[in-house]
């Protein structure tokens, strides 16, 4: 068993769900509630990685971090170090492949509060941003917390980028399936086992609590 | 003192157009009924001037502020409007004490807790505040709703259909009930209803909104008897509505004093004074004297002010101490030989002339 791996995996996975919420939330409310023309658009953006081999999504992505791109530059003219093959980097990418995990079951849960409560919170002085504290977030919840959980589960689990973006640096990007792929390629299969096994349990795990929740009080 | 001023043009993708002007002054309370038929656009007007719509054209101002003109518009955060929404949109994860205090935020805690309990005294739900919206009925929700708008003391009040989430026996109870809350609250109110029984026991004024324009403002009763146009006529209905005051009782039958004259009615309960009395049109029938064989209690002697044709039938305009409309068909009216200035006699039935009890402004302060 790899537990640096496996810690790294966690961490990666825990800071993947946070940027998600705090990008994610505001970007599912304006998709749930924008009536722009081009939003379809967006949406499609958003849910790119759905369809896109993660090959494919981290190529590109290591490319816009590389040395001589912009991006690449930019980092390590701020940070003094390249962004490729680091955490961040990999960070980076775990959120954008994981973007619409989060922002889908967001929108629906957020677009799913009936909008005559937005508008009696409006007449009654409260903002757009303490409207959506106070109503649309609270009465969203089931949704919301199922999304983070699937994030978080994906993220944990995440291959394809992670290999492209941050290679197998161990305590930096080598990440539990990287470490799996690893144990195989090695035909150490008890250390394979034994890393698929966390895997399955959390994922079984998540989907339990995603089931629960949607069954919980409050969640329609 | 308030005067509410708009004159608003809405467009729809659709191609309907709503288009509404009035200007109204609030004494001291009262409430504007705004009335039409489904579909007229009643509540965009209501939408618009909560600031949740923005007109496509036109200006809103209340007093020295203007709301909406082609420039600016206020968002409903800055209007101070109280908002009924016709599905009372009470938070459904917040007890009715946190639905009371949710627009009272500017106040300190102790404050805020004062004046949700005033507002739950004046609807009578003081003994809910710790339950949700899910565990009251439909009443009671509708009672926590109109307090919760009422809790930030707003400077204008507006209320959609406020009572047609109810069933109707809820709704008959409630609808007295509600006019009394208005009244005492003493805020300026519109509200927007296709009921005329709502409209007769909610109003003091009667705005028509058909075919996209306000059509007549007036009194309830002036707008129902006296309707401006054949579309206000149609939309109204043809309904004699009149101010009646209980003067006794007749065994199990109400008398009241109508203008002049005086009718036995029955009895609806609850008369407290001031009343509509309604006679649908078609109800009155009209003879050349009293016959004291008829069986009806209701025989007023009265002068023929105009007559005139509809369809099959004439409108016939009596003065018997108020005024009366009655349709007869034209057969009836050639047998009659009405001609205007004639005297006939309206029979009427008691059960054909209900009574509508009202408060008005004046008595209950």
């Amino acid at each position: 068993m790899d537990l640096e791996a496996l810690r790294l995996s966690f961490v990666l996975a825990t800071l993947t769900t946070l940027v998600l919420l705090v990008v994610g939330l505001p970007l599912a409310q304006w998709l749930a509630a924008s009536r722009w023309r081009f939003k379809a658009a967006v949406e499609a953006i958003v849910s790119l990685p759905l369809v896109l081999p993660p090959t494919v999504l981290g190529f590109y992505l290591l490319v816009a971090m590389g040395p001589k791109s912009p991006l690449g530059q930019a980092w390590v003219a701020v940070f003094g170090k390249p962004l490729a093959f680091s955490f961040e980097g990999l960070l980076f990418a775990s959120v954008l492949y994981g973007l619409p995990f989060a922002v889908q079951p967001f929108t629906a849960a957020l677009g799913a509060v009936d909008r005559g409560l937005v508008e009696a919170s409006y007449c009654l002085g409260a903002s757009p941003l303490r409207t959506f504290l106070r109503v649309t977030l609270p009465l969203a919840l089931p949704g919301v917390v199922s999304g983070a959980v699937l994030a978080f589960a994906h993220a944990l689990g995440e291959f394809g980028v992670v290999l492209m973006v941050g290679g197998n640096i161990p305590g930096q990007t080598r990440t539990l399936s990287v470490s799996l792929f690893d144990a195989v390629e090695q035909l150490d299969y008890a250390r394979a086992l034994s890393t698929s096994l966390v895997l399955l349990s959390v994922s079984f795990v998540v989907l339990i609590v995603t089931s629960l929740l949607k069954r919980a009080p409050g969640g329609r | 003192m308030s005067t509410l001023s708009f004159e608003l043009e809405r467009r729809f993708p659709s191609g309907a157009t709503v288009r509404a002007g009035l200007t109204h002054r609030w004494a001291d309370g009262g409430v504007v009924v705004l009335f039409g038929p489904s579909g007229s656009g009643k509540t965009t007007v209501l939408r618009c001037l909560a600031g949740l719509e923005r007109p496509d054209a036109g200006r809103i101002a209340l007093g020295d502020d203007v709301w909406s003109d082609g420039a600016r518009f206020v968002p409903p955060q800055g209007r101070r409007v109280g908002f009924l929404a016709q599905d009372y949109a009470l938070f459904p994860h917040l007890t009715v004490a946190a639905n009371l205090e949710y627009g009272l935020a500017s106040l300190p805690a102790p404050a805020r807790a004062r004046r949700a309990l005033e507002v739950a005294r004046l609807v009578r739900v003081e003994g809910l505040l710790g339950r949700r919206p899910a565990q009251l009925s439909g009443g009671e929700q509708q009672r926590v709703a109109l307090a919760r708008a009422l809790a930030p003391r707003p400077r204008l009040l507006l209320l959609d259909e406020p009572l047609s989430a109810l069933d109707a026996p809820t709704r008959d109870a409630l609808r007295a009930e509600l006019r009394s809350s208005l009244v005492s609250a003493g805020v300026p109110a519109i509200v927007v209803t296709h009921d005329r029984v709502e409209a007769m026991v909610l109003g003091d004024t009667l705005a028509v909104l058909a075919e996209g324009r306000i059509r007549q403002v007036g009194k309830v009763s002036e707008v129902f008897s006296a309707p401006a146009d054949a579309v206000v006529a149609h939309v109204v209905g043809t309904e004699n509505v009149a101010p009646a005051r209980l003067v006794g009782h007749d065994g199990e039958l109400a008398v009241v004093e109508v203008g002049s004259a005086r009718l036995v009615t029955v009895d609806p309960g609850h008369l407290e004074g001031e009343a509509w009395l309604c006679i649908r049109a078609e109800e009155v029938l009209l003879e050349r004297a009293a016959d004291a064989d008829l069986s009806a209690r209701n025989q007023l002697a009265g002068t023929i002010v105009s007559l005139a044709p509809e369809g099959p039938l004439v409108r016939v305009v009596l003065d018997c101490g108020f005024r009366l409309v009655a349709l007869v068909t034209k057969q009836s009216a050639g047998r009659l030989s009405l001609a205007p200035g004639g005297k006939v006699v309206a029979v009427v039935k008691a059960p054909a002339a209900r009574l509508v009890p009202r408060v008005a402004v004046a008595t209950a302060r």
